[in-house]
């Protein structure tokens, strides 16, 4: 009894550190091997359950490679277990970015490298701007609603208000409209 | 202290990073580098280009790193690290006992529709806070913007590790 139970959490420990460490590019891109490693190979979520779970893992705060650990984690063996796949899910990154903390710090100096990352930075910025198209699709922009990102936009990048508040701002505007509908 | 203001920092992160990676970038941002000064514009813009080539999510690569580069020790990386996952923790573990209250509770749902066209304004927000004259210090620049953008727009199966690459291939050649 107790072996097997240890045996469990292993399972769920390690199922995430592979996941963990194959999850290149943010949140998105583990949802293929998400899908593969526990509803198809372990059977830890049902597929139905699934897309559920994927709708939860977005919409509350947190990364959502972490979100699906813990609700995995939870589902199969409780709050141990979500502290075992979410332990098992940031191991991986957290130990390649201390490699690199170590190697980066002395590396960065040289001037080879500085030209390299003169090339990247530009790039960066091009691959946070690129989704925004197909994000505010999929959100139901139009042009009746896209004064809401645009003044996000300007408050934040032009005006310097702290992301904090426009994110409490937000929940709040969305409680008190629900409390005047109803009243 | 230090320590104490990255745990109340990243803690403050994991609570109201909503919307995934790139949304939750603005935020840490704004804490990190106009807030405390921890790093450089330029600097945040590094680990963000790591970050994408490294496995894991980008706010726990974040918060390792900047953990390290605030405090200079591997303490702050984990200290970063754990306060960022623990408000997901808190909040997960709530709608996983309570999941059927809350599936159809109209503020939920409220709060979730109105979060969606916000979360596009700090993606749009992280981008622009990040066009300094460190990070586009030149034509060159503003050629190699163009040109990622356009190929991960248009060039669906090319993955934004092969972009990063070869943009730090570009500027070794062209710089």
């Amino acid at each position: 009894m107790q072996l097997k139970t240890i045996n469990d959490y292993l399972q769920l420990f390690w199922s995430f550190f592979k996941i963990g460490a194959f999850t290149f590019g943010g949140g998105y891109a583990m949802i293929s091997l998400f899908q593969r490693e526990v509803v198809e190979r372990k059977k830890w979520v049902e597929e139905k359950e699934f897309l559920e779970l994927l709708a939860i893992a977005q919409s509350a705060p947190g990364p959502i490679a972490l979100n699906t650990a813990i609700f995995t984690g939870y589902k199969t063996k409780g709050v141990w277990g979500s502290v075992a796949a979410a332990f098992g899910m940031a191991l991986p990154s957290f130990m390649a970015i201390l490699l690199i903390v170590y190697f980066f710090t002395d590396f960065k100096e040289q001037p080879d490298v500085e030209r390299v990352f003169k090339g990247i930075r530009p790039a960066v910025v091009a691959l946070i701007v690129a989704p925004l198209w197909k994000m505010g699709k999929t959100a139901g922009i139009s042009l009746k609603t896209i004064w809401i990102p645009a003044g996000v936009i300007l408050l934040i990048a032009l005006l310097g208000v702290s992301p904090v508040y426009v994110i409490l701002g937000t929940i709040l505007a969305a409680l008190c409209s629900v409390i005047l509908k109803r009243s | 202290m230090i320590f104490w203001q990255l745990f109340i920092t990243f803690l403050k992160i994991g609570a109201l990073g909503f919307g995934g990676g790139y949304a939750m970038l603005s935020l840490i941002q704004f804490e990190v580098v106009e807030r405390y000064q921890w790093l450089t514009a330029a600097g945040f813009t590094d680990i963000v280009a790591i970050s994408q080539t490294m496995p894991g999510p980008i706010a726990f690569n974040c918060a390792t790193y900047i953990g390290y580069a605030a405090t200079g020790s591997v303490w702050g990386s984990v200290l970063a690290s754990v306060a960022v996952c623990i408000p997901p923790f808190i909040i997960m573990l709530t709608i996983c006992r309570f999941f059927v209250i809350f599936k159809g509770n109209p503020y939920m749902r409220r709060v979730l529709a109105f979060i969606k066209p916000v979360a596009i304004g700090l993606i749009g927000a992280a981008a622009v806070m990040l066009i300094t004259p460190q990070n586009f210090s030149d034509a060159i620049s503003f050629i190699i913007f163009g040109v990622v953008l356009l190929a991960q727009l248009f060039l669906k199966k090319i993955s934004p590790i092969v972009l990063i690459v070869a943009a730090g291939v570009g500027g070794y050649l062209l710089y």
